[in-house]
């Protein structure tokens, strides 16, 4: 393997586990509920990439043809890491989880609030 | 709204289905084509009742800009926030914002959603049932209009274009 690219690689690597570190990190020291998910949701998508285009690019220049599953990892991280990220913040808001109190704003109560004025009908069926 | 009848609801995600079996398997065999092909069936017919009607692109060429410019900011928001994490001495000014919505698709209130959360410094928390305000929680903010704005022009224009417009 050509010195360039082992370094390439090696760089990755150590920058993904630099940045999935760093998410661990904020998700453990951070004050509050609400800012302990923003290390999972957004250092550890970087790291988690890093990682696998290291991965991608190792396996090439062994096995002489790319390989694109990896690809296939990071568009589902993509995917779900919103999606769950949002459903741990609603789950946070409902259960009325404390807040530091340098937070701004407020999150509305969620019972009142979370009905608005009518709501959105489903396409299909309407609602309930 | 999708037909329930047809025994192939959601072509589109037919295919993408079939495709992503074929790239995981590795293989281009005949049986992981029959495989994937009848998982590819099967599946959407299982949870097509889950699946709203996708709107149509009016502008691909714009969807496209919009993606990469969402990856862009991904690699920025990562950055920004392994900064704001591994700084020891900085104050962080957590904000809870409530953003007024543009968009009216259910579709595309989820794609802003999602993009809202992989992108700078903020996750977005709660959808209000009437689909008007999208609660969002902002790890460290100076100027909460200034962030709506930059939202507003950086993510959501630009869906209202290639979607609904």
């Amino acid at each position: 393997m050509p010195l360039l690219i082992e370094a390439i690689i090696s760089l990755l690597l150590i920058a993904g586990g630099i940045f999935v570190f760093i998410g661990s990190l904020g998700m453990a020291h951070l004050r509050d509920f609400y800012m302990r998910l923003h290390g999972p949701t957004k250092a550890t998508t970087l790291g988690i990439g890093c990682m696998l285009i290291a991965s991608m690019a190792y396996f090439w220049s062994v096995d002489g043809k790319p390989d694109i599953q990896e690809m296939l990892i990071t568009l589902f991280l993509f995917i779900t890491a919103p999606v769950s990220a949002h459903l741990l913040a609603k789950t946070g808001l409902h259960l009325q989880l404390p807040h530091t109190d340098t937070t701004g704003g407020k999150p509305f109560e969620l019972r009142d609030e979370e009905v608005g004025d009518k709501p959105v009908p489903h396409p299909d069926k309407g609602h309930g | 709204m999708i037909t329930p009848r047809s025994w192939l609801p959601t072509p589109v995600l037919s295919i993408l289905l079939l495709v992503v079996w074929l790239l995981l398997a590795r293989s281009y065999a005949f049986g992981q084509f029959v495989l994937g092909g009848a998982l590819a069936v099967l599946i959407p017919l299982l949870t097509y009742r889950f699946w709203d009607a996708k709107p149509s692109i009016k502008k691909p060429f714009k969807l496209l800009r919009y993606g990469l410019r969402v990856l862009g900011d991904i690699v920025t928001a990562n950055f920004e926030v392994a900064y704001l994490i591994s700084n020891p001495w900085r104050t962080l000014k957590p904000h809870f914002i409530e953003y007024p919505l543009m968009l009216e698709e259910r579709f595309t209130i989820t794609l802003l959603a999602s993009t809202i959360s992989l992108t700078p410094g903020t996750v977005s928390a709660n959808l209000r049932m009437d689909g008007k305000s999208l609660l969002i929680h902002a790890l460290n903010v100076d100027d909460e209009d200034a962030l709506i704005e930059q939202i507003r022009e950086r993510y959501e224009r630009p869906l209202k274009e290639i979607y609904e417009c």
